[in-house]
């Protein structure tokens, strides 16, 4: 691989969103997702858990985010906040205050039980096969 | 002098810490993978470094978004454990090395690796996990710690040949450090996993199999491997294994494989570990 396609590659978006089913969290997305992070941040403490628990509408106001987002938290829209730019470690933590678990945020962005997404990665995990770009896919 | 006698690779999957900490090593689910770190554990209390190097990622815990370093170096006297959002893991405090990482800093700098210098700072499970896999659960940890925390979670992290480099760089630091030390240095992350949207859950084992091998057959090989790659083959989390090139860099040219794991899952992870010893 010529090194020059290390460089050039970072610096095309169209190359990484070929990937299916993934929202890369580039440079643009996390401007996006800035103040949704921030949130999500804000809920490492256990007294910030509480108060957004109590209101989550009320909490979530305190944040300068888009009303798209607010709602995307409400309802809990896993893949809706990937694209709004949240990043997954900062929605596991929306998962812990839900007191659910890495993988179980992971079956919903699937969209499986967590007990079938349990299944498939003791299986071995999903192949690549399949998986590996857009235009493969036909997406 | 100070020298970097081997390399540790290793996942840090954060469920393998709260396996330790719950007592759940014996379930069956997680007995082939504490198995497959016996090993480890073993040559670590017998190889005895004074100091650790371990290279791993913020999981959006001491760093928020205020601030995305991409090299950020520990050069505090101590690291507390963070609070991730469930309590912090009971392991003990992080005890630093400030004389030494002052002087990494300044060679690095040096060498044109324009380092964060971080003096305080909370760690993760990116950096304690793979510390109770080859520590255990010791009063206080046997070795001094000099944490390089990198991004990998903003894209783009810095490619994998600029790791490898960074390593180089870190070598010639270490060994420009009169006390006599024995240095081991971890690369932490991957291998295989993604743990976003509806591609969630791949593992990539014959990737992560190659990756083992050309860390000894052919590094350079490994360092030309673009960031798009990882990510499409080896899931979007999967840019982590760019930590175990700094690693792998800081080896110099020849190394000795001396014990090899691969286990999936932990988690969504397909959980990689490695011991190589500078020849």
């Amino acid at each position: 691989m010529p090194d020059a396609l290390i460089t050039t590659m970072s610096k095309q978006p169209e190359e990484y969103e070929d990937i299916p089913g993934t929202w890369v969290f580039d440079a643009q997305r996390a401007r996006k997702g800035y103040h949704l992070n921030a949130f999500l941040y804000s809920l490492m403490k256990a007294e910030n858990r509480e108060e957004f628990l109590a209101d989550e509408r009320k909490y979530l106001q305190k944040f300068p985010m888009t009303e798209e987002q607010r709602e995307a938290v409400v309802k809990r829209e896993w893949n809706k906040l990937l694209e709004l730019g949240g990043v997954s470690y900062a929605l596991a933590k929306l998962a812990f205050t839900d007191k659910k678990s890495y993988q179980y945020m992971a079956s919903q962005m699937v969209g499986v039980p967590e007990s079938e997404y349990v299944k498939m990665m003791l299986r071995g995990g999903r192949s690549p096969d399949g998986w590996r770009s857009k235009r493969e896919r036909q997406d | 002098m100070a020298r970097i006698i081997a390399g540790i690779g290793t996942s840090h999957t954060p469920a393998i810490g709260a396996a330790v900490d719950n007592g759940k090593t014996n379930e069956p689910y997680w007995v082939p993978l504490f198995r497959g770190y016996e090993p480890a554990k073993k040559w670590m209390a017998e190889t005895k470094p004074d100091v650790a190097i371990i290279v791993y990622n913020d999981h959006v815990n001491a760093f928020d978004f205020k601030i995305v370093p991409t090299f950020a170096l520990g050069c505090g006297a101590e690291f507390p454990i963070a609070d991730e959002g469930w309590g912090a893991r009971p392991v003990p405090i992080v005890k630093g090395y400030p004389e030494l990482a002052a002087h990494m800093v300044q060679s690095l700098v040096l060498d044109e690796f324009d380092m964060t210098i971080v003096n305080e700072m909370q760690v993760d499970h990116g950096l304690t996990v793979p510390m109770t896999l080859l520590f255990g659960q010791p009063k206080e940890w046997p070795v001094r710690v000099i944490p390089l925390a990198v991004n990998v979670i903003q894209y783009p992290a810095p490619t994998g040949n600029r790791c490898y480099q960074l390593g180089k760089a870190i070598k010639k630091a270490v060994e420009s450090w009169d006390e006599d030390l024995r240095v081991v240095i971890f690369g932490t992350g991957g291998m295989s996993h993604q743990i976003q949207g509806p591609r969630a859950g791949l593992i990539n084992k014959e990737f992560d199999t190659a990756f083992l091998d050309n860390l000894t057959r052919d590094p350079e090989r490994l360092a030309r491997i673009p960031p798009l790659t990882y990510l499409r083959e080896a899931g979007a989390e999967a840019i982590e294994l760019v930590m175990w090139l700094i690693m792998r860099g800081a080896l110099g040219d020849h190394v000795r494989e001396v014990y090899r794991f691969y286990h999936v899952p932990a988690s969504s992870t397909g959980v990689g570990h490695i011991i190589l010893e500078a020849a």
